[in-house]
């Protein structure tokens, strides 16, 4: 019976317009056995387990459960294979208690009996562990208690394979290793697990063969056992590419933006930054590397003053001019001080453009306070708009057209061409090549090189590791929050900013 | 002394009776409201509802003559107006459900279409009739009269309390907690919440959001209607009166809120608000314009929103997802 495995892919690809997630992947797990799918962003891992989890179809390929083929189009259907997945975003009706969420959408007949319900819930949570109260409302729970909820969701489902997104990037230690061990109860009972992760340390407590994605392609499987952290960064991060940017060296770097101590949190009391340090210097270009999440938004957010500090000073130094503190200063004060920020997030118009207004309107967002009494000066954002679509060659059929319907490289142009304009002394950039092609991902480059070369500090927020070491003088390493490390793009390996990444201070795992 | 009880009781079966048709109006935007669908076109229900209800028991008392009964025009009249309320909500739920427009103009728009569909029916009823559209003594005693026999409604304070009501009282008491039983109650119930609170979560969980949201929509739709036609057979004397209806519907929008989009609310949230509806005739200050007393239903709403912001239980909250449309790929 060795051959007939829990869940199998067999050639499965999965496209997302010109976009490959997913190329081929042959993947197979057994009964008992918890499986770590390990990669960095964008490496399809997530892709690949909504196809099993009913969220997506595949473009081509099979995927077997128990030896048979089967065909998922919703995540119902993956419920009577058995197969449940807990996102990464909670699906909870926050007003509902434990169980009503449990028992939500069941297909069961007679009175909705929450009594047996909440019997049953206790029944599962003390088979593995769980500590849980079912008649708890939500919206009074820790992350940790919601995720709970998932889990006995899935499990009262009678889920026997289970995957979990990323489940420990909002817990704390402890609630980790409840997690963990939770997980190994279920392993012991039989179930096959799918942790997604990128977190090494995890990887080897807790799982028993790792699988490694890179860039939508299966690299390799392989057993827990018998790998080591640095082999596991070498299959995910992979070889070097050459991309042959135009790097000059920093001339004259002086401090521009010396961060000391800052600690930001979240809504919900989770530390985001912790403790951060560095300096960014002008004429040079920092990168930030770390996994999405790790603190890179929070970071720029509160250098632009977005987001309440909780301690910490950000003191900015203007060419030829005394030294400022930037914290607690109005988002205005500190962009009129020369601090821009051209911030892509994944929707791209989320934050900076306004989709329904044109060029024009887009520029003038920045210079809404100008102008004479109650009117807005018009003139002179409608000639920076002019310039900036001669300049990077802004496809679109004139300045007023909206932008929403702008291609997103033509939108990203627009973006950073606006801010490059107010002549900043620091510019910071978030993805600001995702999804574009290759072509305007240089043009961009090219733009932060001259920026760098004017004397600008350029802070970059990069997911690429490649671009990250061909464009930066100095790449930040970001681990939950804290500084793992600042390297030297030029000297470091990708190997050694991965390391950074997925555990602070680049130590081996324990 | 007596004269006070007197006063109280008659004060109080008069809020019944002005209660009653918020009752429905009310608790069938409840309905709608709890699946998400935020519809706005309350007023244009119950006029339509109004409208239709009392040209259903005009045409069937014309048609019937003297041997009309009067148990099958009140039942006649029930789903002619539930049936004109259910055709205004299916336009309401095909546009913000399926075409995804925006709830508040959509209805809006509904209350303007409602609002003229019910004075179209209205007063081309009376024109053909040239005069005022009346039904027979008898047919009005089945809509305005008490179903208990007068033994009961002759028991001193009790009896006028309990027992004096026409039977749209009765039945919108008995809906209110079967609303409430089924919300609170049952699987179904549980499943509307759900889709009301976080349609993303029932989608995923495998409800049909789409239907829990058409299927709610337009009952409540046609309950609300109903609540007009109560107003035009009973309080209205089955005379087609449109300045009496007019703001019946955004009264129960109002109610719907203070009653923080809990059905079992409405039982004496309607009747409290009925009393202020009528408090100008039965509580007159000198010198104080009626006008007034029509404002404070909605001073009332506006202190319990007040009152509910600053409590922030989470319980006390608007269905989450109340008033968004849900696509599936916009996650």
């Amino acid at each position: 019976m060795e051959s007939v495995h829990a869940v199998e892919f067999k050639g499965v690809t999965k496209r997302f317009g010109h976009n490959t997630a997913n190329d081929h992947i042959d993947l197979y797990v057994d009964k008992g056995v918890i499986m770590a799918l390990l990669g960095e962003n964008g490496s399809g891992k997530t892709t690949l387990m909504n196809m099993l989890a009913g969220i997506y179809a595949p473009d081509e390929g099979q995927i077997f459960v128990d030896g048979r083929e089967v065909s998922i189009t919703s995540p119902k259907v993956a419920f009577d294979h058995h197969i449940g997945m807990i996102h990464q975003h909670f699906r909870l009706v926050d007003v509902f208690t434990a169980a009503e969420n449990i028992v939500l959408g069941l297909e069961e007949k007679g009175r909705l009996d929450l009594k047996a319900a909440s019997k049953r819930i206790k029944e599962i949570s003390a088979k593995y562990g769980f500590d849980i109260d079912p008649d708890k409302k939500v919206y009074e729970m820790s992350v940790s208690e919601k995720q709970t909820v998932e889990i006995i969701k899935v499990l009262y489902r009678g889920a026997d394979i289970l995957i979990l997104d990323e489940p420990t990037a909002v817990l704390t230690p402890q609630e980790i290793e409840k997690l963990f061990k939770v997980m190994k109860a279920m392993r012991a009972d039989g179930k096959v697990i799918i942790i997604i992760t990128h977190k090494l340390n995890e990887v080897m407590e807790v799982s028993d063969v790792v699988a490694v994605l890179r860039k939508g392609h299966h690299i390799k499987t392989v057993r827990t056992a018998q790998t080591t952290p640095a082999e596991l960064t070498e299959l995910m991060v992979g070889r070097k590419v050459a991309l042959n940017i135009d790097r000059k060296e920093p001339v004259d770097p002086k401090p521009r933006l010396t961060i000391a101590e800052l600690t930001v949190r979240d809504g919900d009391g989770i530390k985001k930054l912790d403790n951060v340090g560095f300096i960014a210097f002008g004429g040079e270009i920092l990168g930030i590397a770390g996994i999405a999440g790790s603190g890179q938004k929070e970071l720029l957010e509160a250098i632009a003053g977005l987001r309440e500090i909780e301690s910490g000073t950000i003191v900015y130094t203007p060419e030829g001019r005394h030294p400022e503190q930037l914290v607690g200063k109005s988002p205005m004060a500190i962009k009129e001080a020369g601090v821009a920020m051209a911030f892509v997030p994944e929707d791209r118009l989320g934050m900076g453009l306004v989709g329904g207004m044109g060029m024009t309107g887009n520029m003038m967002l920045r210079s809404w306070t100008a102008g004479k009494g109650i009117f807005v000066d018009r003139k002179a954002p409608e000639k920076l708009a002019a310039d900036v679509l001669a300049d990077l060659e802004v496809v679109t059929p004139g300045v007023d057209y909206p932008v929403r319907k702008l291609s997103g490289g033509n939108v990203q142009k627009v973006l950073v061409g606006r801010e490059i304009a107010s002549a900043p002394s620091v510019l910071m950039t978030a993805y600001a090549v995702r999804g574009l092609d290759i072509n305007t991902s240089y043009t961009i480059y090219n733009l932060l090189c001259q920026q760098k070369e004017k004397g600008v500090a350029v802070i970059f927020v990069g997911e690429d590791l490649d671009v990250l070491l061909e464009l930066c003088d100095r790449i930040l390493v970001l681990c939950g929050g804290q500084v793992s490390g600042i390297v030297d793009a030029r000297t470091t390996t990708k190997e050694e900013v991965g390391l950074l990444m997925t555990s602070v201070g680049g130590k081996e795992a324990n | 002394m007596m004269g006070t009880i007197d006063f109280i009781v008659a004060l109080i079966s008069a809020a019944v009776l002005n209660g009653a048709p918020l009752m429905f109006g009310t608790s069938g935007e409840i309905l709608t409201q709890k699946s998400g669908n935020m519809n706005l076109g309350v007023e244009g229900l119950m006029f339509m509802g109004g409208a239709f209800g009392l040209l259903g028991a005009f045409a069937y008392g014309n048609a019937a003559g003297d041997s009309a009964s009067g148990v099958v025009a009140v039942l006649i009249s029930l789903l002619c107006s539930f049936a004109a309320g259910v055709a205004g909500a299916l336009i309401f739920s095909f546009l913000t459900i399926t075409l995804r427009a925006n709830q508040n103009v959509t209805g809006l728009a509904l209350t303007i279409f409602g609002t003229g569909a019910g004075q179209f029916v209205g007063e081309l009823m009376r024109i053909r009739v040239g005069g005022n559209v009346a039904i027979s003594n008898e047919l009005k005693l089945a809509f305005s009269g008490s179903p208990f026999p007068a033994a009961l409604q002759n028991i001193p304070v009790v009896g006028p309390l309990l027992f004096s009501y026409n039977v749209f009282v009765y039945l919108g008491v008995i809906m209110i907690i079967v609303m409430h039983r089924f919300l609170n109650k049952t699987r179904k119930g549980l499943y509307l919440r759900a889709v009301g609170e976080s349609p993303a979560t029932a989608d995923a969980a495998g409800i049909n959001v789409t239907r829990y949201r058409y299927i709610a929509t337009v009952l409540g739709g046609g309950i609300s209607a109903i609540g007009g036609m109560v107003y035009t057979m009973t309080i209205a004397g089955t005379v087609w009166n449109h300045t009496g209806l007019s703001g019946e519907g955004w009264v129960a929008v109002a109610l719907v809120i203070f009653c923080l989009w809990k059905p079992i609310n409405s039982l004496w949230g309607s009747v409290l608000f009925g009393a202020l509806l009528i408090l100008y005739i039965r509580l007159p200050i000198p010198f104080l314009p009626t006008q007034i007393y029509k404002v404070v239903p909605y001073i009332f709403t506006a202190l319990v929103l007040i009152m509910v912001s600053i409590r922030q239980r989470r319980e006390d909250q608007p269905p989450a997802a109340l008033g968004t449309a849900y696509f599936r790929e916009d996650r």
